[in-house]
């Protein structure tokens, strides 16, 4: 039997392919994916929210109507934040290996 | 207050779902099942029932639809033929493998091509890998009793699964026959509610339906589903039970007909049966020891009923009204003599395909085949395994 | 409607997604779900959205979610619909609830055409958004009746002889408004104020909703991941994809670029077209700038 163990069997999963755990992809850590990572100057930034509205991922903190930082666990560094920012306060940088 | 009454087989289908009073029935007409759409329609009309009703502009459209208003939580029906059933076959899957437990009304039609549309089981079987249960009715009164049941059937916690109810084209569908309706009141206390545990309308808990299986997956899935039916056997004669006791119309998955001591049989689905019990009749006047068997529930297929009826019997013809072409026989033919492989003594069993395209079958026709079967017995030589019963060499 | 009101509102789909990195779509599905105020049930058409949203046991989704097929995903909603037009008639539902039917063009253009228009003509309440990509491009880059004149998909690539697809794409729009439903609408995530407001407007329709988004595709049009959005600002400013709504048959240009640039300037960036850039090509793209050209004057002189 070479079908992983940890996965649950036949028996244990809800009928039907439902899935009943809303958003749970959230669990699915997608910042592993990118190459280059969104980095702020905190000085240029106008509070526009703009990066926020246009990111794909969420990846864009928002308090209080201020942009705080990226979320790394899921920035894929598609680098539309920093093409759109109208103030370029995002810089797209290498990420360390 | 219960009604005697004169119906087509269509109709009495329709008068079953006004009964029910469904939520949604999203539907497509399509000869012969037309009349259990346009009979429904009326009632819609009248305002006799309270159903949404879908006027789909497809087959493929209409079990789509009813795939959402199930997943919803309505309780939801329709019905289709031939063509129609083979148009909505990928959503039938569909149906299935999201355990909606949706009831269709199937008036059995070839399948094109050509295209023809009289009475053939080509379509129903065409469709019987699909993970739904399939009921056959003989007649109106059977087509009936079927669509009540298989609410039931299909809504059980154990089961959750679509349920087919079959009847023939133009021979049971546009046929006069007469028939008992139950009290309104009686088929709503029957079928009671829908239980549901998810659905697409439960704001607090939002589901999600469909996804997408990986290889890590499916098959667990899939097995899910082979659990499913087979669950669904013990359920199908509770609730046949549970039918007698109000109706005093019996419903077993297997009807034997005069087998306790036969030595020849039949074994046949819907109409045709009534032609062999006529035959099987006159044959037991001049002391012939013939019986017959008739499927009603064909999956799950009912292996043990099957083999217990046929116990002591020589040699048995199954009758096809439709083919597997290119496999070892019919489909009926193909799972009874698997069933019958495991008999201690196995009988003789021979397939006959007939009927296709809604080719008459007479009683000569069906003394043929004991005729057949008697002289099998005799000579000990089975002789072919598939005949065909009617066509024109 | 500001952004700063917006970040405070819980996102109906969540990250973790796996969309490829610079994909549009799941941008068009925050812009939209979050103009809606009400409830909603979503169904989604099998494509790039379904497909990477939902992969068994993980689902990003929020709110109540159905897959069925490819071609009908409006089919399906007009079933969902139904049921809970009946739930609230019986009192089983006392809530408001929108319904979204989400499909690419492919599961809108080409299969699932038939199901669109029979859920459009039946009058279903239900808000349709097309996310238009221009090819099938879950299934690797295959064209669509929406795919533009020229570009090189995998079936219909940039050979020795044939440059491209050879036929121009289908106006989609216009056959959905042919329906005479109450709104139908084409939009763009460059213009998300826009987008939004339309949006808002659809779900607000006594009846069927439509609105075509342009979803730019960094793979299948070839262009670096962070100009998606550029890419779809582009295509409005050259008004190859014009802004406009036909409001209960009124139709309405948006926006009218101040300077309407020349198409070339969205074609050269996507290596898509690349093999137009030769002489031997020129043509191909003289033919879609005259096509834009016309349609344009077509829009104009049908809005007010």
């Amino acid at each position: 039997m070479t079908e992983s163990k940890t996965k649950p069997g036949w028996k244990k999963i809800p009928i039907g392919g439902l899935i009943l755990e809303a958003g749970n992809a959230e669990r699915y850590e997608t910042g592993d994916w990118r190459a280059f990572k969104p980095v702020k100057d905190q000085e240029k930034c106008t509070n526009c929210l703009l990066c926020w509205i246009l990111c794909p991922d969420e990846a864009v903190i928002v308090k209080d109507g201020k942009m705080v930082g990226f979320n790394l666990t899921y920035c894929k560094g598609c680098g539309i934040c920093g093409h759109e920012c109208p103030v370029d306060a995002i810089k797209m940088v290498e990420e360390e290996t | 207050m219960r009604k005697i009454v004169a119906l087509v087989g269509a109709d009495a289908v329709a008068n079953a779902m006004r009964q029910v009073n469904p939520d949604v029935v999203a539907a497509y007409p399509i000869t012969p099942q037309t009349e259990i759409v346009q009979r429904f329609s009326e009632f819609v009309a009248d305002g006799l029932v309270d159903t949404e009703f879908i006027t789909a502009e497809s087959e493929h459209s209409a079990m789509s639809a009813c795939i959402g208003a199930s997943a919803a939580g309505g309780r939801v029906m329709t019905a289709t033929s031939a063509n129609g059933l083979a148009l909505m076959w990928e959503v039938v899957y569909i149906a299935a493998s999201t355990r909606l437990p949706i009831v269709m009304g199937v008036v059995n039609r070839a399948l094109s091509g050509p295209i023809n549309i009289h009475c053939d089981h080509s379509d129903s079987m065409g469709a019987r890998d699909a993970g739904w249960i399939q009921l056959y009715s003989e007649d109106a009164q059977e087509a009936y009793d079927n669509t009540i049941q298989a609410v039931r059937i299909a809504e059980h916690e154990m089961v959750q699964l679509p349920v087919m109810v079959c009847q023939d084209g133009f021979i049971t569908g546009h046929d006069l026959e007469r028939l008992e309706l139950l009290d309104d009141e009686e088929v709503r206390a029957f079928v009671g509610s829908r239980k549901i545990e998810h659905s697409l309308l439960d704001l607090d808990h939002p589901i999600t339906v469909g996804p997408l299986d990986l290889p890590d997956y499916y098959f667990e899935h899939k097995r899910q589903q082979a659990e499913a039916i087979e669950r669904s056997r013990a359920v199908i004669d509770e609730v046949a039970e549970e039918f007698e006791e109000l109706t005093g119309r019996s419903r077993p998955k297997v009807f034997p007909y005069k087998l306790d001591d036969a030595e020849i049989a039949t074994i046949v689905l819907s109409s045709t049966s009534g032609t062999c019990r006529v035959v099987v009749d006159q044959l037991r006047e001049r002391g012939v020891k013939a019986g017959t068997l008739k499927i009603r529930c064909f999956h799950p297929f009912p292996w043990q009923e099957i083999m217990e009826a046929l116990r002591g019997v020589k040699a048995v013809a199954v009758l096809d009204r439709s083919a597997s072409l290119g496999a070892l026989g019919g489909p009926v033919y193909l799972e009874v003599r698997s069933a019958l492989y495991a008999a201690e003594m196995r009988p003789a069993v021979v397939d006959y395909i007939y009927g296709l395209g809604g080719r008459e079958v007479r009683l000569a026709d069906i003394e043929s085949v004991y005729s057949d079967l008697s002289r099998v017995v005799e000579t000990g030589e089975t002789g072919a395994m598939v005949r065909y019963l009617g066509v024109r060499e | 409607m500001s952004l700063k009101e917006l970040s405070k509102k819980m996102e109906r789909l969540s990250p973790g997604h796996r969309l490829c990195a610079g994909c549009v779509a799941p941008t068009i599905i925050r812009m939209m779900t979050h103009a809606i105020e009400e409830p909603i049930v979503v169904g989604c058409a099998t494509g790039c959205v379904e497909v990477s949203t939902t992969i068994y046991p993980y689902t990003a989704w929020r709110v109540p979610w159905i897959h069925n097929a490819f071609e009908n995903v409006a089919a399906t909603i007009s079933g969902v619909e139904s049921c809970y037009k009946k739930f609230k008639k019986d009192g089983r539902i006392k809530e408001e609830i929108r319904f979204v039917a989400l499909g690419g063009d492919g599961g809108t253009y080409d299969i699932g055409i038939q199901s669109l228009s029979g859920a459009l003509e039946r009058g279903h309440r239900f808000l349709y958004i097309c996310y238009d990509n221009e090819a099938y491009m879950n299934t690797g880059i295959q064209r669509s009746s929406a795919t533009p004149m020229g570009a090189s998909t995998t079936t219909t690539p940039a050979g020795e002889v044939i440059p491209g697809k050879k036929e121009y794409r289908k106006d989609l729009t216009a056959i959905v408004a042919a329906h005479n439903i109450p709104y139908v609408a084409q939009a763009s995530p460059s213009h998300w104020s826009d987008l939004m407001r339309k949006t808002k407007r659809a779900v607000d329709a006594d009846g069927p909703s439509f609105i075509n988004v342009l979803s730019p595709c960094p793979r299948g049009w070839r262009y670096p991941t962070e100009e998606g959005i550029e890419m779809a600002r582009l295509a409005v400013e050259t008004c190859y994809w014009p802004l406009y709504e036909v409001f209960d048959g009124e139709y309405k240009v948006n926006f009218k670029p101040r300077e309407k640039k020349p198409i070339l300037e969205w074609l050269k960036r996507q290596g898509r077209f690349r093999h137009l850039m030769t002489p031997a090509n020129e043509h191909i793209i003289t033919g879609l700038q005259e096509k834009i050209d016309k349609d344009w004057e077509k829009l104009l002189a049908m809005s007010k």
